[in-house]
């Protein structure tokens, strides 16, 4: 028995450091985690939403009336408006995502100030992100100019749009599809060529007549059905556990999933194309799925943001499939309400496959 | 294409470089290859055999120098030349995950065969190799011998003209190896010609032709016949007890006009100057005073021999 001998601990000690000098990915990432995921949460991430933009049907048009809607935009819970011409366009324009709350001033709006019966107006809110419910309950006492009248109730009836219960599954499970397959797609790729290179394949495979576009389709194919798999799976388990509802088709919302599950596969491809080896690859894969689940909306609501972080949001797939999969499963959206979020997908699919094959090369050099 | 060609050279080389950063791997190659022989590497670890398949494959984009493969140049067209050739790597390189039959349907399909084609050659190479019985074991619970034929038969199945080997037998027990070779003897009866790098003596003695590389240089070439007749050495055999070898080896290599000395067994082989007139009578003078009793005797110098010779330089950069 040697017992512990603190020299051998030292000289693996010592090795450990020079195999983290030579990798120079990861000891980039022992400063550049901490210093993206602090700016991150400390400047973008605002649970304090402000600025969402809404719509107002004003059937009034008296001067309360005006007041009332100058005065929701003085709280600052509104950024910007649209007017509409009924609730219906309203809840329209909710359903595709252009407006997270609207104000709903009926014509009788002033007998029924006179009257302080009943609400003075209505609140629709888009409540599939429960941070804008919590933000834009903040209106519903707000107090009628000139003279402050306030009525016990509150000015507006609240009417929550899509999950009025308030259940927090109904709100997660659908985002969680997004979130859970933009890491296992990505991880089921991004270790794909890679694992070739380390196990030797690689070599053999290169020196014949395959092309690297014939490589990079065939290596995503099976995780496209995987992605679906998945995808059921967390439904199935929402429907089944959480009694989550599918408002909208569910063609439509597999549709939509196709373009987001080959775009976070081609992602994978190319951080595979990039790294040298497997764990590299893992490492990266974490690099690009943190950011994703902070920004995307999943976790803290897009209109809090800065607009320098939302527009970085707007590059990530998980930010566009999320809007899709609340849409359709929650607001009973139709796809084609959704283009806005399903041709960044696409998009974002064929630059990453156009990356990956480029870059891919079939030579040792 | 192949027809026309068969009398022309399959490799022909010009001068043929390659740099990885300040090392040359493989520094003004030039030779040819005839079709339809069998042609060795021989060379070190090191010595840019490896580099130089991998050029002539079309995977490593030489840094000077021509080359011309099956009369495609691998500068300008590199994925002709992978078309049109097989390649055994050295690393055994197909899926252990996979069963034999697998990994070979695989690559029928990546080469481009028609399914009832690749079938009858896949069942002919199977019976070929030896490998029936063993159609539904993953290639990762094959022997080393079962593994290099089965990757023999991949980058033989869609029969290309010119098959590179990058030493094929370096994981392999010697019956293997003599199996192997007979496989190789037959594909070149069958008109493919192959360049085969090794280590083994042997295994370069049965090539056609050979060139002896190191440290990236071409330092000797020709048929093994050739190369030993044309040895610039005298070989003295000297016989003598096991203990007094190293003994002798050292007296030797101090000597001026020993080359080098090399061990086989109990014997030693001296490479002495041609210069010398009378070898035996040169090298007993070197003994005498060790008085180490040897017996000694003018050999025909063999494979070891010449290869001794080829990378000498390494005796005299020593002695520097």
């Amino acid at each position: 028995m040697n017992g512990f001998s603190l020299r051998r601990t030292a000289a693996i000690a010592r090795k450990e450091f020079r195999h983290l000098r030579r990798d120079r990915l990861t000891a980039g990432m022992i400063a550049g985690i901490p210093i993206v995921l602090t700016v991150l949460f400390g400047f973008a991430i605002n649970t304090d939403v402000r600025g969402l933009k809404a719509a107002v049907v004003d059937q009034a048009n008296t001067s309360a009336s005006r007041a009332l809607v100058s005065d929701a935009r003085a709280s600052q819970v509104i950024g910007s408006l649209v007017s509409a011409n009924s609730p219906w366009e309203i809840e329209r324009l909710i359903r595709r995502g252009e407006v997270s709350l609207g104000i709903y001033i009926p014509a009788d709006f002033d007998a029924r100030v006179a009257q302080n019966r009943r609400p003075f107006a209505q609140l629709l809110i888009d409540d599939s992100d429960p941070q804008i419910l919590r933000t834009a309950r903040g209106l519903e006492n707000l107090p009628l100019q000139p003279f402050d009248q306030m009525r016990d109730g509150g000015t507006f009836a609240i009417r929550a749009l899509f999950n009025p219960e308030r259940r927090s599954a109904v709100f997660i499970v659908p985002g969680l599809t997004g979130v859970i397959l933009s890491l296992t797609m990505v991880l089921f790729t991004a270790t794909a060529i890679v694992r070739e290179r380390e196990r030797g394949n690689l070599e053999l495979l290169i020196t014949t007549p395959v092309s690297p576009l014939e490589l990079m389709v065939g290596k995503i194919v099976p995780y496209v059905l995987i992605g679906y798999v998945q995808i059921s799976l967390i439904l199935l388990l929402g429907a089944w556990l959480f009694d989550l509802p599918v408002r909208g088709s569910l063609v439509d919302f597999y549709i939509a999933s196709g373009f987001y599950i080959v775009s976070v596969l081609t992602m994978g491809l190319w951080i595979s194309t990039a790294a040298t080896n497997q764990f590299q690859a893992m490492q990266m894969t974490f690099v690009f799925f943190l950011p994703q689940l902070l920004l995307s909306g999943f976790m803290f609501p897009f209109d809090g943001m800065p607009r320098a972080a939302q527009w970085l949001a707007e590059v990530f797939p998980l930010t566009h499939f999320l809007r899709i999969v609340r849409g359709i499963v929650l607001k009973q959206a139709e796809l084609t309400m959704l283009m806005a979020d399903i041709w960044p997908l696409a998009l974002f699919f064929a630059v990453m496959m156009t990356l990956a094959t480029r870059r891919f090369r079939k030579s040792l050099d | 294409m192949d027809k026309d060609t068969a009398s022309d050279p399959a490799i022909q080389t010009q001068a043929l470089t390659r740099r990885f950063g300040t090392l040359t791997a493989v520094d003004g190659l030039t030779l040819q290859v005839p079709a339809g022989s069998i042609y060795g590497f021989l060379g070190p670890n090191g010595s840019g055999k490896s580099t130089t398949i991998r050029m002539l494959c079309g995977l490593l984009t030489p840094s000077g120098g021509d080359a011309t493969v099956l009369g495609i140049d691998v500068r300008r067209d590199p994925e002709a030349v992978k078309r049109n050739i097989g390649y055994m790597t050295q690393k055994f390189s197909l899926y252990t995950d996979l069963t034999v039959l697998e990994n070979l349907k695989f690559m029928a399909e990546i080469y481009g065969m028609e399914k009832s084609a690749a079938q009858e050659r896949i069942a002919v190479l199977l019976q070929r190799f030896a490998l029936e019985s063993m159609t539904a074991q993953l290639a990762g619970t094959l022997s080393g011998g079962q593994r290099q034929r089965l990757a023999l038969a991949s980058a033989t199945l869609h029969k290309p003209a010119l098959l590179f080997l990058d030493e094929p037998t370096s994981a392999v027990d010697p019956e293997s190896r003599r199996e192997f070779w007979e496989f190789l003897f037959e594909m070149v009866d069958d008109g493919t010609t192959m360049l085969v790098s090794t280590h083994f003596m042997d295994e370069a003695e049965r090539c056609h032709a050979l060139a002896i590389l190191d440290e990236g240089r071409l330092v000797a070439d020709g048929t093994p016949e050739q190369l030993m007749s044309e040895l610039p050495a005298a070989v003295v055999e000297i016989q003598s007890a096991a203990a007094g070898t190293r003994a002798v080896r050292e007296a030797l290599l101090a000597a001026a006009d020993i080359f080098d000395v090399a061990q086989l067994g109990s014997r030693l082989h001296a490479l002495v100057d041609p210069a010398r007139s009378q070898p035996i009578a040169y090298v007993e003078s070197l003994l005498q005073p060790t008085g180490i009793e040897a017996e000694l005797s003018v050999v025909a110098p063999n494979l070891e021999d010449v290869f001794v010779m080829a990378t000498l330089h390494k005796k005299t950069e020593q002695a520097a």
